[in-house]
């Protein structure tokens, strides 16, 4: 599904990813961890379009994407969640996941504005598809409200449910957990089932081991921008470099 | 949805009051000031579709008002066009320069792109004044014909409040329909966070640059329509100034609203009217105007009622209580 | 023609001596705040009209007009700071332009109501017999810019390399949460920062009065003047800054000798356009990791 090769990121003289390579499988759930700096947030950045890299390729379903935009991406089937959570605050919940269908309609300035009965049909049609993701992620009460006085846990769930919208081939999660309790995590770690459930691909940054030890099929560990190691969850734990890395660092 | 049916309602009200409105100020020189409103309107409302709406700045709005109302005045006055034609072309010639310039112009953010579309406007201002042989420069270009449909013609004060007003209400059902659509949604989504919207697909760059597009078509709209009515346009119109001025409308009326362009608009028309005294001292009051909306409500004055509203609501359940 | 274009070095060189005053006030404010101060220009106005004022009204000597001036005109940088930008820290920039803008239109305003519309001019500093250099001829007043402008901006360096204050401001400048975290107290370094540029935008209205004359609106075209030499110099509160406001100076004056004096002031815009749209960290700099 998603190809990684040999992706290396230098800002001004400072070398924050070196050289990592990875793959996730089709339908399969992927964890990426490390300590703190480990270069988590800037691999994502990379894969969904918001740096350059220094270089390094990055392919989707063996179509190389190598700095593609974001919107491009999104066309591609690729959507990302933020870790400090990036809504349209001052819009709807259901505004909010509205806008994650842009893709799927087309309706352009002038048929929106004369109001094409293109645009009135699809108009309704986005507003039904959003309310059934609001459904998906469980916060359907809160549709009207605005974003920015939603509780940050039902941030998090909303931003998923946006990025749902997208009908994506593959969502990438940074630090989904993070800011949750104990029960909103579990909430979260099902929801994300869920998600694979439907055939989605997950890739997922996350701090809470529990978490990432649950649910995902596989993990990559990145320490000081480089390659770690990468396995199932069992062999993560028992990795001696692993815990020496983790170990290290606190 | 019910919102549906209030926002039809909200325009149809709106038209029949710009309708009625003349009954009350006809031969007035006060229909003439309203004829000046419904220009002002288009053009705080093309400024908010862009300021408001996409968040995007421009200090140079009247760059366009003036280059529609000299690529209509020059047509006209100097080659013999016709007047709609003119229109027309001006809407065209404009729109094409504005998509060009949008690209480089709104890779820029916040105060850098303020910067660049006052330099851009400033750019414009100064040719309006040394290309002589065709603007007149300084000193103006007169003889600008009148709009006019077969034998009939826009020369009067009354004439050109319908058909001004006719287009700035086209403009304001425009606008309603386009900010309540899934164009309307991309903009706000591309104010709050640019980089979540683009994540979900939606091309900020492109989206941009046609409401910047559409907001320079809006206001070369406008000027025609001034150049037509006033037969005579100098470039002290189109400087620096009347473009803080609308940015000034906008703030006050309210950002993000279109109804709130035209309250804007029609204050800032207005009140130095009402304000005779004030003369030329309307630029300390702007100014003021302007911090104090910014600092103590900046929803503009279009949010009173809902400010107000919920307040005496407390009020009366409380009276009732008393009771 | 040898001496015309000499002619030409040296008043852009003088024009472009106040636009780099100007530009580094933009900088310096930039950099600690993130804001582009709309008002800047209008600290130059501020310094040239009180100096007339204090000179031809009040009737004091001459060094005290511009003493009191550049006190004046870094009191009301003080106060638009408290005022208006303090209580704004947090708002978008799009809040942060429209304020400024508002300000300057205010402070523009009530320039008007207490000066009127007039032009008014001020004394040389000494004397307006022409110098003749190579030629070409100079008034002593361009001396004064020159060195009035090399004395703030040797100051300005000193300032910010040799004294704890001004070391905290570029800690600022690179990082304003670091520097809040190592201790530095930022709402003051913002302040310190209003202070300084509107005094050097007061010192820049009041040295180029006697020679370009003074009224309430000159402030809007010298401050974006001031801003294209910032531009030009990447935002540099340093020499970048004056290398734009030379170079700019000196383009202006063969524009206007060379092709024509009304497109001149068009020179200046065009180069910001292009600058901002084809390297918009400068000149000088070096092109930061893109981020698209």
């Amino acid at each position: 599904m998603l190809r990684v090769e040999k992706i290396t990121q230098v800002f001004g003289g400072v070398t924050a990813l070196r050289d990592v390579s990875f793959s996730v499988a089709k339908g399969e759930i992927k964890g990426v961890i490390g300590p703190n700096g480990a270069g988590k947030t800037t691999l994502f950045n990379i894969i969904s379009g918001i740096y350059r890299q220094t270089s390094g390729d990055v392919f989707l379903a063996e179509k190389k994407i190598t700095q593609f935009t974001p919107e491009r991406l999104a066309r591609r089937g690729m959507v990302r969640t933020f870790q400090n959570v990036e809504l349209f605050g001052n819009m709807t919940v259901l505004e909010n996941v509205m806008i994650g269908l842009h893709t799927k309609s087309r309706s352009g300035i002038l048929s929106s504005a004369l109001k094409f009965p293109t645009a009135i049909r699809e108009e309704r049609r986005i507003r039904q598809k959003a309310l059934e993701c609001l459904e998906f992620a469980g916060i359907t009460e809160h549709a009207e409200e605005t974003a920015d006085n939603l509780p940050f846990g039902k941030c998090r769930l909303l931003e998923i449910a946006r990025a749902m919208a997208l009908e994506p081939a593959i969502i990438l999660l940074d630090e989904p957990a993070a800011g949750l309790n104990a029960r909103e995590t579990a909430d979260l770690g099902q929801l994300i089932e869920r998600i694979r459930a439907t055939g989605v691909t997950v890739v997922l940054v996350e701090h809470d081991m529990e978490l990432v030890m649950d649910i995902c099929d596989s993990i990559l560990v990145l320490n000081l921008g480089e390659k770690l190691a990468e396995g199932t969850p069992l062999e993560i734990q028992e990795n001696q470099k692993v815990i020496t890395a983790y170990l290290g660092e606190g | 949805m019910g919102t549906e049916r209030n926002v039809l309602l909200k325009y149809l009200l709106f038209s029949a009051a710009v309708l009625v409105a003349p009954i009350f100020f006809s031969g007035g020189y006060l229909l003439n000031v309203l004829v000046f409103v419904g220009i002002n309107t288009m053009l705080a409302l093309a400024l908010n579709l862009l300021l408001g709406y996409a968040g995007q700045i421009s200090l140079g709005q009247a760059a366009f008002f003036g280059l529609g109302s000299y690529i209509s005045g020059v047509a006209t006055a100097n080659y013999g066009m016709n007047p709609w034609t003119a229109l027309v072309l001006a809407a065209v010639v404009v729109g094409v320069i504005a998509f060009t310039i949008g690209f480089p112009i709104l890779k820029l953010k916040g105060h850098y792109l303020a910067m660049s579309t006052l330099g851009f406007g400033i750019i414009i201002y100064i040719l309006f004044n040394e290309t002589i042989d065709l603007t007149g420069g300084p000193s103006g270009l007169s003889g600008i014909p009148y709009f006019s449909v077969g034998e009939f013609q826009f020369d009067s004060d009354l004439k050109n409040y319908f058909l001004i007003w006719g287009f700035a209400l086209l403009m304001i059902l425009f606008s309603v329909n386009l900010v309540n659509s899934r164009i309307g949604r991309a903009l706000r989504a591309i104010h709050d966070s640019e980089v979540a919207a683009r994540v979900m697909g939606v091309n900020a760059r492109l989206l941009k640059v046609q409401i910047f597009a559409l907001s320079a078509v809006f206001s070369s709209i406008a000027g025609s329509l001034y150049a037509h009515t006033m037969t005579f346009i100098s470039p002290a119109s189109f400087g620096f100034n009347f473009s803080v001025e609308l940015l000034t409308m906008v703030v006050i009326g309210g950002l993000g609203t279109v109804y709130g362009s035209f309250l804007g608009a029609a204050l800032l028309t207005l009140l130095p009217e009402f304000l005779r005294t004030l003369q030329d001292y309307d630029i300390v009051f702007y100014g003021l105007l302007l911090v104090l909306m910014t600092m103590f409500m900046p929803g503009g004055l279009v949010r009173i009622p809902s400010l107000v509203l919920p307040f005496l609501a407390k009020f009366k359940v409380r009276r009732q209580g008393n009771a | 023609m040898s001496e015309q274009l000499l002619q030409y070095l040296l008043s852009g060189l003088s024009t472009g001596a106040i636009y780099s005053l100007i530009g580094i006030g933009f900088a310096i404010i930039y950099n600690s705040t993130g804001i582009i101060n709309f008002a800047q220009g209008e600290f130059f106005m501020l310094g040239g009209m009180s100096t007339y004022y204090f000179l031809s009204v009040a009737h004091l000597p001459l060094p005290v007009a511009m003493l009191l001036a550049v006190l004046l005109t870094t009191a009301v940088g003080v106060l638009f700071e408290r005022l208006a930008i303090r209580p704004l820290r947090n708002a978008s920039p799009l809040i942060l332009v429209i304020i400024t803008i508002g300000g300057s239109i205010l402070i523009r305003g009530i320039a008007m109501l207490i000066w009127g519309k007039d032009t008014h001019s001020i004394p040389m500093f000494t004397g307006n017999e022409p110098l003749t250099i190579g030629g070409a001829t100079i008034l002593p007043q361009h001396l004064w810019i020159f060195g009035i402008t090399l004395l703030i901006i040797i100051i300005n360096r000193f300032y910010f390399y040799n004294t704890v204050s001004g070391k905290a401001m570029r800690a600022c400048s690179h990082n304003r949460r670091a520097a809040s975290l190592v201790g530095i107290d930022v709402k003051r370094m913002v302040l310190f920062a209003f202070a300084i540029s509107s005094a050097m935008g007061s010192v820049a209205g009041i040295i180029s009065a006697p020679l370009t004359m003074t009224s309430y609106d000159v402030g809007i075209m010298l401050g974006l003047k001031g801003f294209c030499a910032a531009i030009i110099g990447g935002m540099s509160s340093g020499i970048a800054t004056v290398f734009g406001g030379l170079l700019l100076g000196v383009l202006e004056a063969f524009g206007a000798g060379l092709i024509s004096s009304g497109y001149k002031d068009a020179i200046a815009f065009i180069i910001l356009l292009l600058i901002l749209f084809i390297r918009p960290q400068g000149l000088f700099k070096k092109a930061e990791t893109e981020r698209v």
